[in-house]
């Protein structure tokens, strides 16, 4: 997406040059990751996806549970683990606001149980995390399909127009059909 | 200003023959007055083809046929081409709605025997643009370049590896490479852009012409030509196309499009049917999705491809699932010489013959939705007898339709 498309949320170009580009594009620039491709896979052994089409394709559901989802995990790479998706190549990016959780397994006769037990506390206190992942989640929801307020918008002018279509194409059938029956 | 109108029509009909085409495919191309609601689906796919061709043209104005910029050029279109995602979604829902619409289509014919004596040929053109529609929707999937996309389609040409002897060869020579890569991405893009829609309009051209010699079916299945006003030499039970059936499916085009504009508008991935969730994360040559399954429209012939686990005289089991498949659409081309009813339409056949096509029709249902789902022993056992009555629909109908009890056609068309 290109970074002057935030214009249609109620920023103009001055703002999204000062609080979005950081690595000195044009504001009429597609938003690249700063990461190059080669380096993520030397660093992560993947190429980290673009969370704004997880958004799509799993939900936002899933991506604010996978966000606040990340404990310490020693047999990692990264140290980090997570419990919606096991063994992510992800790191925990946000470990500074939420600090550190650790698993918990309470085995019973209904099995296993896994929670996550706050060790460390981050910069923010729950509520307040959980705040700001919604905010990023529902910003990369937008990002995944920046007019999909527009479409609904338009949709419902579309669906009244159409109505107004159907009466009077009927009412035209039936002026010329009157002379069949 | 109408002496100057006619007068410019007289100059082109010197040269063109343009009043007597209007005359003979509209204005008096007699259609039988008893239409009902299954004869809007043939000009409804006119109108979907219409669609599809207009913003096709403009999505292939941004979209890039490399395999490292196919999936990042669709995004792009969905946010920064101004209106660009409602053309992409036009065309999706298009390719899904297309679907839709044929299908009814051919289920009229079913019903009221539009397949025929004297319209064989008719069906038959109509299968072949069934074919071409199906390579077009395969090719058009392959495009975005996503997960599905991939996946899909290495499902889809690794039949073509099952062939015995030649299979690895073709399979190489279909893709352009060993695998599945931008050599095959750019030659489905010129299949899909090009070549078929090309094949495809010749062919509906054809359909519509071959159907105007022979005449239109109708729910009572009977043939209005042969009865007709001795004085006029029109057809009784006939009506002018134009304007009687042009404005009746103006109104079928206006309901056609509530649904339409309603899906692409409030609901444009249809629950994950029309645009797979799956498809939303750029192909990954290395990771397999854990459970890769077609786009509905595909899914009833994949079920009968999965349905064969077992090596059967000397071809294997999965050589028997890419001949079932295939089997599966192209035994639709029979049809019209499987069928020994001495009636038409339903309306007057027995209860052998609905009884058959209840079953076929459930059988289409239940196919398509295992076709969806990871097989497991139980939808694979469902499969498997499912696949058996959607094939003895057509193989037992020469004994079902002679044997089975019919009421006699009427003379004239009911209202």
């Amino acid at each position: 997406m290109r970074y002057n498309r935030h214009r249609d949320i109620g920023f103009n170009n001055e703002e999204i040059l000062n609080k979005l580009v950081f690595t000195g594009q044009k504001v009429g620039d597609l938003m690249q990751s700063a990461m190059r491709k080669k380096e993520a896979e030397k660093w992560f052994g993947v190429v980290p996806p673009d969370l704004s089409v997880i958004a799509r394709s799993r939900g936002a559901d899933w991506l604010y549970t996978y966000l606040r989802a990340f404990y310490r995990d020693d047999s990692t790479v990264t140290g980090w683990n997570n419990l919606v998706f096991d063994r992510a190549a992800m790191p925990h990016v946000l470990y500074k606001l939420q600090g550190e959780q650790r698993l918990v397994v309470k085995t019973s006769d209904k099995g296993e149980q896994k929670s996550l037990l706050l060790d460390k506390q981050g910069e923010m206190n729950k509520a307040e995390f959980d705040k700001f992942v919604g905010d990023l989640v529902n910003y990369l929801v937008y990002l995944g399909e920046p007019h999909a307020n527009t479409r609904k918008e338009l949709g419902i002018i579309v669906m009244a127009f159409l109505l107004g279509m159907l009466i009077l194409s009927y009412a035209l059938k039936r002026e010329y059909w009157k002379d069949i029956h | 200003m109408s002496n100057l109108f006619n007068s410019m029509i007289g100059w082109i009909d010197k040269r063109f023959p343009l009043t007597s085409n209007w005359k003979a495919h509209l204005s008096e191309y007699y259609a039988p007055k008893n239409f009902n609601f299954w004869y809007f689906f043939g000009s409804l796919a006119l109108l979907v083809l219409v669609n599809q061709l207009l913003t096709g043209i403009f999505l292939t104005m941004n979209y890039k046929p490399d395999a490292s910029l196919a999936f990042s050029s669709v995004e792009y279109i969905m946010r920064d081409v101004d209106y660009g995602w409602l053309i992409r979604y036009m065309h999706s829902t298009g390719a899904s709605m297309f679907f839709v619409v044929v299908y009814l289509h051919m289920f009229r014919g079913m019903m009221y025997g539009s397949y025929r004596k004297p319209r064989e040929l008719l069906w038959l053109i109509g299968m072949i643009i069934f074919f071409v529609l199906m390579s077009l929707a395969f090719t058009g999937y392959i495009l975005p370049w996503g997960q599905m996309s991939y996946w899909g389609a290495q499902v889809i040409v690794s039949m073509f590896g099952a062939i015995p002897t030649i299979g690895e060869s073709l399979q190489q020579w279909v893709l352009g490479d060993f695998t599945l890569s931008d050599a095959a991405l750019n030659r489905f893009f010129a299949y899909h852009v090009v070549t078929l829609p090309l094949i495809l309009l010749i062919l509906v051209f054809a359909h519509i012409l071959a159907l105007h010699e022979v005449g239109s079916n109708n729910p009572d299945g009977i043939e209005i030509k042969q009865n007709k006003n001795p004085k006029t030499g029109i057809p009784v039970d006939g009506i002018p196309f134009h304007p009687y059936y042009t404005v009746k499916d103006i109104v079928g085009v206006v309901v056609f499009l509530i649904v339409f504009c309603g899906i692409i508008f409030f609901a444009p991935e249809m629950g994950g049917y029309f645009l797979e969730y799956n498809n939303f994360i750029p192909a990954n040559t290395l990771q397999t999705p854990d459970h890769i399954a077609p786009v509905w429209y595909f899914t009833p012939y994949y079920s009968m491809l999965r349905a064969v686990t077992v090596n059967f005289l000397w071809i294997d089991a999965k050589l028997w699932g890419v001949i079932l498949m295939a089997g599966s659409v192209i035994i639709f081309c029979f049809l019209p010489w499987l069928d020994r009813s001495p009636a038409k339409s339903i309306r007057y056949k027995g209860l052998y013959f609905k009884t058959a096509l209840t079953l076929f029709v459930i059988s289409f249902f239940v196919l398509g939705w295992l076709g969806t789902k990871s097989p497991t022993p139980l939808y694979t056992l469902l499969a498997q007898i499912f696949t058996v009555i959607y094939f003895a629909f057509f193989i037992l109908m020469p004994w079902y339709s002679k044997i089975d009890k019919t009421k006699p056609e009427p003379k004239r068309v009911k209202e």
